[in-house]
């Protein structure tokens, strides 16, 4: 029970993905535009995430260790086809909103940094729940980056839930009074805000006692050079 | 992780399965899927085929005649293109919609749905599928933003052809910030949509009539 316990308090908070491994950059910087937005990528990769885990986890003692990578790389991105092929068949209208998504998460090496670290070691309910908590952890950054650009770039929040719950308003759109600033919206925006989230959790875990071994301080631009 | 030499071989078989029942999971669910994403497509397309029509006939119940023609060039394929003739009680074309492809998207071809009047004015212009960037590309939807709307009313004079084009391009259409290639990928598949009619208009027409005729001997 520990363990588990442990596993999802690795994903959601003291490694999480994309704050602490800094992983997944490309799809996370690149969609993080509204909150809807990075919802949908954070629920289909969290999808593909426990699938993957499960499935590398199911294969772990007969692959060769010498290379592994290339394989998880195989495995991962036949599985992530898969996912996209039968979604869009049986799962239409779902495949509508959160297809587009679905062929970034290949670009996401968070699930190769789990593959790797977990599902290659641990027996398959680790495995999954790993990658659930994981998911989740990635899911939220993900939400709460997409709503302060939203917020900062547009002057909205929750634009475009009609799209997630098929209907033809956004039930949930708050608009604010201001315009918001372009640049929130493009790229450099992201990295801000990024930045501004990674400096949040810094402050969090500032006293705790986990602090001295802090992932990111250390290497930074091998991590970002990965997700890449 | 010190491999011995005889293990060259457990590595090889090892890849191998792996590739293998990679290929066979990847091929099984296309095989068990192609149809029904075909046939979903289809779905949507009839569905969606009034949007690009003149609002006048929205109303009315269409029975549209389906043709398929093949123009790489201008349609931006080598498969069939689906396209929709609609006539009214006497057999004049009152409406003929297009389902080109933009070629050059971003990440994957774009198929667009184009309604045309008979003298070649733009009715409306729909994406049915494409694969652009969410946040950027995809403002082509719209569902996302209004931006698909600027091709209503126009025509292959209208702008003339040299200002068919962006406006970073010198052109007469809005851009999308962002994205520089999925704007201009649907305005040339557009403009080349209406140069197919023009050039084909007539021998549209004329199959519509004998495939209408055909089915109500």
């Amino acid at each position: 029970m520990d363990e588990l316990k442990h596993t999802v308090r690795a994903g959601l908070w003291t490694s999480n993905p994309a704050l602490v491994q800094v992983l997944g950059l490309c799809p996370l910087l690149a969609i993080t535009t509204t909150a809807v937005n990075g919802f949908a990528l954070g629920v289909a990769t969290t999808a593909v995430l426990v699938v993957t885990n499960t499935v590398i986890s199911l294969v772990r003692r007969t692959l060769v260790p010498v290379v592994r990578i290339p394989l998880f790389v195989l495995v991962i991105a036949s599985l992530v086809t898969c996912i996209d092929l039968l979604t869009n068949a049986f799962l239409h209208e779902l495949h509508q909103v959160l297809g587009l998504f679905i062929p970034l998460i290949v670009t996401n090496c968070a699930i190769l940094a789990q593959a790797e670290t977990v599902a290659s070691r641990q027996r398959v309910s680790i495995s999954a729940a790993s990658g659930l908590a994981a998911g989740l952890g990635f899911c939220i950054v993900l939400v709460a980056l997409g709503a302060m650009r939203e917020l900062a770039g547009q002057g909205t929040l929750l634009a475009g839930t009609g799209l997630l719950l098929d209907a033809e308003e956004d039930p949930f759109r708050i608009e604010l009074p201001f315009g918001g600033v372009l640049a929130a919206v493009l790229p450099p925006g992201a990295f801000f805000g990024l930045a501004v989230l990674l400096a949040i959790r810094n402050l969090l875990v500032r006293d705790e006692a986990s602090a001295e071994r802090f992932p990111i301080a250390q290497e930074p631009a091998g991590a970002a050079e990965r997700s890449s | 992780m010190d491999m011995p030499n005889a293990s060259v071989v457990k590595t090889l078989v090892c890849v191998g399965l792996v590739a293998a029942g990679a290929a066979l999971l990847v091929t099984g669910s296309y095989e068990a899927s192609r149809e029904r994403i075909a046939a979903n497509e289809r779905e949507r397309l009839l569905e969606s085929l009034a949007s690009v029509l003149d609002p006048k006939l929205r109303e009315r119940d269409l029975e549209p005649t389906h043709l398929t023609v093949t123009d790489r060039e201008l349609l931006g394929t080598d498969d069939p293109v689906d396209v929709f003739v609609i006539t009214d009680a006497n057999g004049h074309p009152e409406a003929v919609i297009l389902v080109p492809t933009a070629p050059d998207g971003y990440n994957a071809p774009i198929r667009l749905l184009v309604g045309l009047s008979p003298d070649g004015v733009l009715t409306g212009v729909r994406v049915l599928s494409h694969r652009e960037t969410p946040g950027l590309g995809d403002a082509i939807e719209l569902r996302k933003s209004r931006w698909i709307l600027q091709f209503d009313g126009k025509s292959l004079g209208d702008p003339p052809a040299e200002r068919w084009a962006v406006e970073k391009d010198g052109g007469a259409f809005q851009g999308l910030t962002g994205a520089t290639i999925t704007p201009r990928a649907i305005v040339r598949a557009v403009r080349n949509a209406l140069v197919y009619f023009e050039r084909h208009r007539d021998e549209l027409y004329d199959a519509a009539a004998r495939a209408a005729a055909a089915t109500t001997d």
